[in-house]
């Protein structure tokens, strides 16, 4: 039986108490009006002089590239028609008004990236788990308690997921741009987007979605966790069976789920832009970023003497899967980029404007760097995939690679241009990195964790590559 | 030095890999062993160390990239500069990402195509080589395994027949 070490804890509320003073700074020193936002650019202006100016103009170009790009499309934001009409009577009232609501979102994005990264490394812990338990592995059942306490984060965090959803629909953040945008050619803010989009991409929709989604995902865990408990009191294979057809049916309802998410959570951010494979795509990135967790969580718990039948073979493995899963990322998000950057359509194209030659291009060939170049090369030589630090440092590269792949999917279509890493996003990340440590080891304590009565339990013990 | 070898012909991989094993225990040096299919755990029961061709195919892939990144550029940016995908930058950075398919392919064909030209050649199997296989059998179903014989021959029969040998023929090196 694992006990929560009390080290371990108090980290993990420092880590929330921290967070949670940054992300309240973040909304605290967010603009309020369109006069501090005039005051803010005014203030850069004068501390960086001339290379604040130039800036603002390399920014206004970009800016104006977009909008030709767009060409017939009303702009991004249904503020940005304002904009674009104001402009041309040469008053950049709108043009204010526009920066202070991407200024406003700043603290919101902070908090959505974690929290969705880690409620989705959640739920993808619980795919990991849905596969083993379907494929009758012999190797991983040493893993599955590991496995069931990583998804424990899954009801607190779809709750916080819901409750910023909620807010969103109430108007209480300018998170997604359509839930302001009308289908009414004759209304102020009409969106051309909307015409065709707007009986998905309705605010009870969303939220009715959102519930189905979050519900779907507990409601398996809660019984493929009971039943994986009650097959341990019992040892009755009955409920061993019963777990490979609740994993099955789960592995194909995530699936569905997952697709609808991705397109309503992420996609619907940037809503004039639309692409097939991003769920498959975002599906990709937190997978690997489960089995990462995963890894790390066990190589954390044999460190501590609590996985003894634990052995390099099974991390040898884990890593495998790590490095099999950042090329299988590589390879969606190649395969949506490529294709629509060539095509060359303007809709399509303008996504990745920002991205890749844009102010997100650091962050952008940055995570690229991290989720698919340091992989390869160092999780490439098997000896190195025996070796915990060495799993542990990979490790860490990733998920901070996958935390930016997650950024760059919101921030681009949230905060605009004017992106920062400053305490609002490093206070949310804490946070979240904080809450999902405190509930995965607390859920962790719950169970024994050697799985005792499961079929397979002995293979898996002399498990040897 | 004597060039005698002892030839243990098995009928079966199990008992072939337990006689491997014995045998190295009493350290006696085993030459060969030919199988008419791979044994799983026979080239560590042998005590053979592992094969170095990973590492040749991780050069042979840097090699293909380097080739493919110079041939890319050569045609696509140097000699005949063309407009990719509407953004005509003449950039082979800005270009690159459409070279990837065939970097990637590049990379894979000299990987696959020289690790096996050196696998080939590693293993001593060119045009017109003869089968250097002491006994067609093994090319069945049979399993041979060849034991240096240093001045101990009789010890070395008595253990192979005691590891469940069905035939110990006692040869000159050629």
């Amino acid at each position: 039986m694992y006990t929560f070490s009390s080290r371990l804890k108090t980290f993990s509320l420092v880590l929330i108490i921290i967070g949670a003073l940054g992300i309240g700074y973040g909304f605290f020193t967010a603009p309020k009006t369109v006069d501090d936002v005039k005051a803010m650019m005014h203030d850069a202006e004068d501390s960086h002089g001339a290379t604040a100016a130039e800036h603002a103009e390399v920014d206004d170009h970009a800016s104006k590239v977009v909008h030709e790009v767009t060409g017939a499309i009303k702009g991004e934001h249904t503020t940005e028609n304002d904009h674009a009409a104001a402009s041309e009577h040469g008053d950049d009232a709108g043009h204010y008004e526009h920066v202070l609501m991407q200024a406003q979102n700043r603290p919101w994005t902070a908090i959505y990236v974690p929290m969705i990264f880690f409620l989705l490394i959640s739920v993808c812990a619980l795919v990991y788990y849905a596969i083993q338990r379907a494929a009758s592995a012999g190797w991983s059942p040493v893993l599955f308690r590991v496995m069931e306490g990583v998804t424990g984060y899954i009801g607190i965090g779809s709750l916080i997921v819901l409750a910023f959803l909620v807010a969103s629909a109430m108007h209480g953040n300018h998170m997604f741009a359509w839930m302001y945008a009308s289908a009414d050619p004759t209304a102020a803010n009409f969106d051309f987007a909307m015409e065709t989009k707007d009986w998905w991409l309705n605010i009870p929709g969303f939220l009715i979605r959102a519930v189905i989604y979050v519900s779907i995902w507990i409601g398996f865990r809660h019984f493929i966790l009971k039943n994986s408990r009650l097959q341990d009191e019992s040892g009755d294979l009955k409920y061993f069976k019963r777990s490979f057809n609740l994993s099955v049916v789960f592995l194909v309802v995530f699936l569905v789920s997952e697709l609808f998410m991705a397109f309503d959570w992420l996609m619907s951010i940037d809503h004039h832009w639309f692409s097939q494979l991003y769920s498959f795509y975002v599906f990709a990135s937190m997978f690997v970023s489960a089995i990462t967790v995963i890894a790390l969580v066990t190589i954390y718990l044999r460190s501590r003497g609590f996985l003894p039948q634990v052995n390099d073979s099974h991390i040898h493995d884990l890593a495998k899967y790590m490095f099999a899963f950042s090329i299988f990322w590589t390879y969606l998000w190649y395969a949506q980029f490529m294709l629509q950057w060539y095509a060359n359509i303007p809709e399509e194209a303008t996504y990745f404007y920002p991205r890749l030659l844009g102010e997100y291009q650091p962050l952008f060939i940055g995570m690229l760097i991290m989720n698919f170049v340091f992989p390869i090369l160092v999780l490439m030589n098997s000896d190195y995939k025996r070796i915990p630090w060495f799993v542990v440092l990979a490790g860490l590269i990733i998920l901070t690679g996958h935390y930016l792949d997650v950024f760059v999917m919101v921030a681009p279509g949230t905060v605009g241009s004017h992106w920062h890493f400053g305490i609002p996003e490093i206070g949310a990340l804490l946070f979240f990195a904080g809450l999902f440590i405190f509930v995965v080891f607390n859920s962790l304590t719950k169970a024994p964790l050697l799985p005792k009565e499961n079929p397979f339990i002995k293979e898996s013990k002399v498990f040897h590559y | 030095m004597s060039s005698k070898v002892i030839h243990a012909l098995y009928d079966d991989d199990d008992v072939l890999l337990n006689a491997v094993k014995e045998v190295r225990a009493a350290h006696h040096h085993i030459d060969e062993v030919y199988t008419p299919f791979p044994v799983h755990g026979l080239d560590k029961a042998m005590g053979i160390p592992p094969t170095r061709l990973a590492i040749m195919a991780f050069i042979f892939g840097v090699m293909g990239l380097a080739f493919s990144i110079w041939f890319l550029n050569n045609i696509m940016i140097v000699d005949w500069p063309q407009n990719i995908g509407g953004k005509p930058s003449f950039s082979f950075l800005e270009n690159m990402p459409a070279f990837v398919p065939v970097m990637f392919e590049m990379t894979v064909f000299f990987s696959a195509h020289l690790m096996v030209i050196t696998f080939y050649m590693r293993s001593k199997i060119w045009p017109f080589q003869t089968a250097d296989n002491p006994d067609p059998r093994t090319t069945d179903d049979k399993f041979l395994m060849e034991v240096a014989v240093d001045g101990n021959e009789d010890a070395i029969i008595a253990l192979l027949e005691k590891t469940g040998a069905e035939e110990i023929s006692v040869k000159e090196k050629h």
